[in-house]
């Protein structure tokens, strides 16, 4: 559905623009329909740079982002984008921000309504409305008709959800949306967002916080300074670490039954006696085009050495 | 005992009355304790963590004493805590990346700060570049502006200085949470390690998140609506907790490891009162799965083994 290749973005910085900052570099992977994937990094990864590109609100450098096909920044004119975004929507990270304080949270419906469906008859819309505040568990008694400060944190975010929902969407961009949230609720919009993806809503789900990856992706991506640094299906990524940046953070990720000397020694043992050696150049000794190699059925792996340093297990230096 | 607090109260002033956000606190800590204060927002942590530093503008001290090192701490008394504050208790406030004047190299801004205390920076200075040398920082970041530094940088030299006068009493609010998971890890790790080099004597550590403060603290203390729900030794808490919403808290807890396809956890139903006008007894009433006739009455937070309790009449 959503499919990312070779996606960068460049931006100018310094006086006149004379500097350029690599905030995304070759970034490529896909979401399906009915599939969570999550974008694991931490700030200055890039995580968030490419949820706005996917929702067309900052420009590409190089690379192609398509949908269902489709080159997304081929869309010029305001009917296609207004298509686009009937089918791709984005909630961010801090709900109360998002809404405007001197009007009431249900506003953000009426926009819809004007937008999108202003044809249809009032009583029709209700029930649309009441449908979609039900599927995010809201009862539209108790949130309808009220300003953002009269409702909490959790109950902000799932109407931003429910907004998204009127549209029939078939992706969800989900920009750090339960940071903010307290522990007791964020498990609810967490659920929810299984729930959806049961009905074959595809999510791109970004984090900076793995055990919420974990608990609702089917494909991780692990982002660090812009590049993928490992790729696959949760489950692989997680039992089987691979690349070292993915093992420090999963071994800095506070774990509640587990204190983190004693998440080091399991990684440690582990490893025990065996050399760790760049799985990236074990595959393809003289890299290739692909900033990733498969080392597994659905698990993919960067070279070793970060920051541009030369791989000690290459067999020659790349060229430039 | 190191720390002792006994029915403090702290509530904000506002037009429509007051604001109960901190409504009867009763603990201690031992000597060499760290506790991790842990709540949802709104539950009165960061207040209690002010109110024994400082009551600002909008805070009313409303009755309780605090006694610090056997002698008392006048908390209401924002003129007579200058000689304690700094001194023997400190903070390391949430956003250490604003809490330096952008204005002043670092090094002399803590001079500054030294001397309107009444210490000689000179002095102090070996002893600041030894400890700034425990954290990884050099003496060269003395030289710099605030600018310069990084926010993990400057999250460091806070941490250095909050405690460079080994305060009895230090509270951490919050200062992991507007950090990357591992930075995060090197600050708690650091804290811990000022109390083990006898730097601070006993720390309160404010987060949300219980995860984090289980790897450094001895004790954890669960706030709910301006009271104590639950204190008890770091491991019964996380293990067998008694108090329902520990319980229900703790298993929201999503870890690494577990997947809504194996095991789908479920969140708390409902909200928190309005600490504006809170319903008379047991606070946590109308979302608790337990509840019955007897909690119309304010539960005690009792002791229900040695250095565990809990305000629940069915614990």
């Amino acid at each position: 559905m959503l499919k990312l290749d070779r996606v960068s973005k460049v931006y100018r910085v310094g006086s006149f623009g004379g500097e350029q900052l690599r905030a995304v570099g070759d970034v490529s992977f896909e979401v399906r329909p009915g599939q969570v994937v999550s974008l694991i990094g931490e700030s200055g990864s890039g995580k968030s740079t490419i949820g706005k590109m996917v929702l067309r609100t900052s420009r590409i450098t190089s690379g192609t982002i398509s949908f269902d096909g489709a080159d997304i920044s081929r869309y010029r004119r305001t009917g296609e984008l207004k298509e686009y975004y009937r089918r791709v929507q984005g909630v961010f990270q801090d709900p109360f921000s998002s809404y405007n304080p001197v009007f009431k949270a249900d506003r953000v419906f009426e926009m819809i309504r004007t937008e999108y469906f202003a044809a249809v008859p009032a009583a029709e819309w209700r029930a649309k409305l009441d449908a979609a505040l039900r599927t995010v568990r809201l009862d539209p008694a108790q949130v309808l008709g009220k300003y953002p400060h009269q409702l909490s944190g959790g109950q902000l975010q799932r109407l931003l959800i429910a907004r998204a929902l009127l549209l029939d969407i078939e992706l969800l961009v989900a920009d750090e949306i339960i940071s903010m949230l307290d522990a007791s609720t964020r498990i609810d919009v967490l659920n929810l967002l299984a729930d959806l993806k049961e009905r074959g809503l595809g999510i791109l789900f970004i984090t900076h916080d793995l055990s919420l990856g974990n608990y609702v992706s089917d494909q991780t991506v692990i982002l660090r300074g812009g590049s993928v640094v490992e790729r696959g299906a949760t489950r692989r990524v997680f039992a089987n670490p691979l690349h070292p940046y993915t093992r420090r953070l999963l071994s800095s990720v506070p774990q509640l039954h587990k204190t983190w000397a004693e998440v080091d020694a399991e990684l440690r043992a582990r490893d025990a006696g065996a050399e760790r050696r760049c799985a990236y150049h074990e595959r393809l000794p003289d890299g290739g085009p692909d900033p990733l190699a498969a080392v597994d059925e659905d698990h993919h792996v960067a070279c070793f050495a970060l920051d541009g340093a030369p791989c000690p297990d290459a067999a020659r230096t790349p060229v430039g | 005992m190191s720390l002792k607090v006994r029915d403090l109260r702290v509530y904000y002033r506002t037009l429509a009355g007051d604001v109960k956000a901190l409504d009867g606190a009763d603990f201690e800590l031992a000597d060499g304790e760290i506790t991790g204060l842990v709540g949802e927002s709104g539950s009165g942590k960061s207040t209690l963590g002010k109110s024994l530093i400082k009551l600002d503008g909008r805070m009313r001290y409303v009755s309780g004493t605090v006694e610090l090192d056997g002698a008392e701490l006048p908390v209401r008394d924002s003129a007579r805590m200058n000689d304690f504050r700094f001194r023997e208790v400190s903070l390391i406030p949430q956003y250490a990346m604003s809490a330096m004047n952008p204005t002043r190299k670092v090094g002399r801004m803590i001079a500054d700060l030294l001397e309107s205390r009444g210490e000689r920076f000179r002095a102090l200075r070996p002893e600041l570049v030894r400890r700034l040398e425990l954290v990884g920082l050099g003496e060269q970041v003395l030289g710099r502006y605030p600018i310069e530094l990084s926010g993990g940088m400057k999250q460091r030299t806070v941490m250095v200085l909050s405690t460079l006068l080994d305060p009895s009493l230090l509270i951490a609010d919050e200062v992991t949470s507007a950090l990357d998971v591992s930075n995060q890890r090197a600050v708690a790790e650091t804290l811990a390690g000022f109390r083990d080099r006898g730097f601070v004597k006993s720390m309160i550590f404010v987060t949300h998140d219980v995860a984090l403060v289980n790897q450094i603290a001895d004790t954890i203390t669960v706030m709910y609506a301006g009271r104590l729900a639950e204190k008890g030794p770091a491991k019964t808490v996380v293990n067998s907790p008694r108090h329902p919403y520990t319980r229900m808290l703790i298993s929201a807890l999503p870890e690494v490891g577990v997947s809504h396809g194996e095991r789908r956890l479920s969140g708390i139903p409902g909200s928190p009162p309005a600490l504006l006008d809170p319903p008379a007894g047991c606070r946590f009433r109308d979302r608790c799965p337990l509840a019955f006739d007897k909690c119309e009455q304010e539960p005690p937070f009792a002791e229900v083994e040695p250095d565990h309790s809990v305000a629940c009449w069915k614990a």
